[in-house]
């Protein structure tokens, strides 16, 4: 269960606005792509500071678009973001979250209900958003079994180390 | 094509739209900003030792290379010992390759029928040559290079068919600019886009590249043509790998097809902050730029800079703005000497740079200011893409930018060539500018 404030933004937020292509170069230290997280969202300076660790990201439709960095959704993380709940995403941002076991969430009831400050709790397994501030609940879609079984074990990398053991195991 | 494609990369008889599979790869790349991550998850995290077949792996120096500071430089070496350490067949070091989406076609890597993928969102740019082609993650490429394999959910297909040809100055970059502007940014989100019709026919491999090259600007999965003579004639003598092509069925089912008439497309250019904000060119005609960048793996291939050269021939850059041109390959820029076109760019007084991604992704050699104005030959304009989010990009073809570096404001390539070449030596002798 996730429990924290919610900051909104508005749709077709890109990948150069989540996290801009000048700190790729501090690729491998998710700490420091968090301070800069949401920085090329027009006048939103300094939001990584403002957020407090369990926030969580509500986004509106194809959310994570352009680019293929996955320093995007790394980024988020690194504020302290709890997870992200969204309209709609956009292809790479939702594989690159899914194979790094990071949760978010389709509701296109929540995003259109849930405004900036909202108290929020997110209860992954049922796939159930509550805004205590406006008394409101929300259904997230259901995402197919092989993925949720992907965030569940922890992304991609367990999934692959397990593949390897196996062709490992084959060859002996 | 597509479900075609990935039914035979999964070993399958056929796929359906929404199927999760599980896929063999044919061909993968990363570049200096993905290939340090994943080739740090691929060892150390999923514990793998060696990459599944080093002959079917890019690795490209092209973001931030040649090193913009030290830091890039630390990712360049990282990105050079890993391609060192794995053996990979297909490393192209600064000076000798460029930028990735345009020297994976041009050496013949990426092939009809295939299955490829890549570090990086525009990787769809190789659907033109007839094959499925997407962009995907640092992690995920971590696990094709350890297992040769990735997990797709297979993709509903739109398809465009194109009527007629393209009118005077019109280039397939204002055909995709058109389409994103009709569809939206997420118009195509997560699908494949299929483009079909006469007009294409029409087109040379390098303009069906800058299509495909912006299906991630609608969302698409991939972006997708079919295997033509133009096709096979590029392929000829360039394919390292025998290839199977792939064709749509009579009969195959489309989530929706449009239908665009080539002749009635104008001039289309993309506004601040969107690349389907778009307006056809005599709507934005006039508006004042600092800065030209004529580069990316969108439009800088030797075509583009040749139509570029054509209008630039003779004339000069005005005042108070500044022309950069980035060739988006080593061969290209070879290709560029030979043909003499260098010459024109700097006789005109235009930057002339090493092929790198460089100011398209605000980079380096071209990153803009708060508030400048750019026209841009590249493939997206999101705030913050060239550098300070409140700069406003324009996106267009390269002869409109070529044209708009003259006048200093957006102009029709047409109006500059009406005006006859200034008979004054094209170099002032003391400094130039105003």
């Amino acid at each position: 269960m996730l429990r924290g404030r919610a900051w909104t933004f508005g749709n077709n937020v890109d990948t150069d606005q989540i996290i801009p292509a000048k700190y790729a170069i501090y690729s491998l230290d998710e700490k420091k792509l968090g301070e800069h997280a949401m920085e090329g969202v027009p006048d939103n300076e300094g939001w990584a500071q403002r957020v407090a660790s369990g926030d969580i990201v509500v986004g509106g439709s194809n959310f994570g678009c352009g680019s293929s960095r996955e320093i995007a959704p790394i980024a988020i993380r690194g504020a302290g973001i709890a997870c992200v709940i969204a309209d709609s995403y956009a292809r790479i941002f939702f594989r690159n979250a899914i194979n790094l076991g990071y949760p978010i969430l389709q509701s296109p009831q929540a995003a259109e209900a849930i405004e900036a400050g909202d108290e929020l709790e997110v209860d992954l397994e049922e796939g159930v958003i509550r805004n205590f501030t406006k008394g409101d609940e929300y259904r997230a879609e259901a995402f197919p079994e092989f993925m949720t079984e992907l965030v569940r074990m922890g992304g991609l990398v367990p999934w692959v180390r397990k593949r390897l053991a196996e062709a490992r195991g084959g060859r002996r | 094509m597509t479900e075609k494609i990935l039914a035979r990369a999964s070993g399958r008889e056929a796929v359906q739209p929404g199927d999760l599979i599980l896929a063999r790869i044919d061909f993968a790349m990363g570049h200096d900003l993905t290939i340090p991550p994943a080739g740090r998850i691929m060892r150390d995290q999923m514990g793998a030792e060696r990459v599944w077949d080093p002959k079917r792996v890019a690795v490209v120096q092209d973001h931030f290379q040649p090193a913009k500071d030290a830091a890039s430089a630390t990712l360049g070496r990282m990105t050079r010992e890993f391609a060192r350490d794995m053996g990979i067949e297909w490393y192209f070091e600064v000076g000798q390759g460029g930028i990735c989406h345009t020297v994976l076609p041009e050496r013949g890597l990426v092939l009809p029928g295939e299955l490829v993928v890549g570090a990086d969102s525009h990787s769809c740019t190789y659907g033109a040559l007839n094959n499925f082609a997407t962009g995907i993650g640092s992690t995920d490429l971590a696990c094709v290079l350890s297992l040769g394999e990735l997990w797709f959910r297979v993709p509903e297909t739109l398809r465009f068919v194109y009527h007629n040809r393209l009118g005077d100055w019109v280039e397939s970059k204002d055909l995709i600019l058109h389409v994103i502007g009709a569809i939206g940014v997420d118009g195509a989100r997560s699908k494949a886009m299929e483009h079909t019709g006469e007009a294409l026919r029409h087109l040379d491999m390098e303009a069906r590249l800058t299509m495909t090259n912006m299906a991630i600007e609608a969302g698409a999965k991939n972006g997708i043509m079919g295997c033509d003579e133009v096709t096979e004639e590029y392929l000829r003598g360039r394919a390292q790998r025998p290839y199977q092509p792939v064709a749509s069925d009579p009969d195959a089912v489309y989530e929706r097809t449009l239908e665009i008439d080539a002749e009635q497309v104008p001039i289309t250019l993309a506004k601040p902050m969107s690349p389907d904000h778009t307006a056809p060119i005599d709507e934005v005609a006039g508006t004042r730029l600092d800065q030209v960048f004529i580069g990316s793996c969108t439009n800088s291939r030797i075509t583009d800079l040749r139509r570029a050269a054509k209008v630039l021939e003779g004339r000069r850059v005005a005042p108070g703005v500044r022309l950069i041109v980035t060739p988006s390959s080593h061969e290209v820029a070879r290709q560029a000497e030979r043909e003499g076109l260098i010459r024109t760019f700097l006789d005109a007084g235009a930057a002339w740079t090493t092929a790198t991604c460089g100011a398209c992704l605000g980079g380096h050699m071209g990153v803009l200011g708060e508030g400048e104005v750019c026209l841009s030959t590249t493939n997206r304009n999101f705030p913050g893409r060239m550098g300070d989010p409140k700069a406003l990009v324009y996106l267009a073809n390269p002869a409109v930018a070529a044209a708009s570096a003259i006048t200093g404001v957006i102009t029709h390539p047409a109006e500059v060539m009406r005006e006859p070449v200034p008979p004054t030596p094209a170099l002032p002798r003391k400094g130039g500018g105003s």
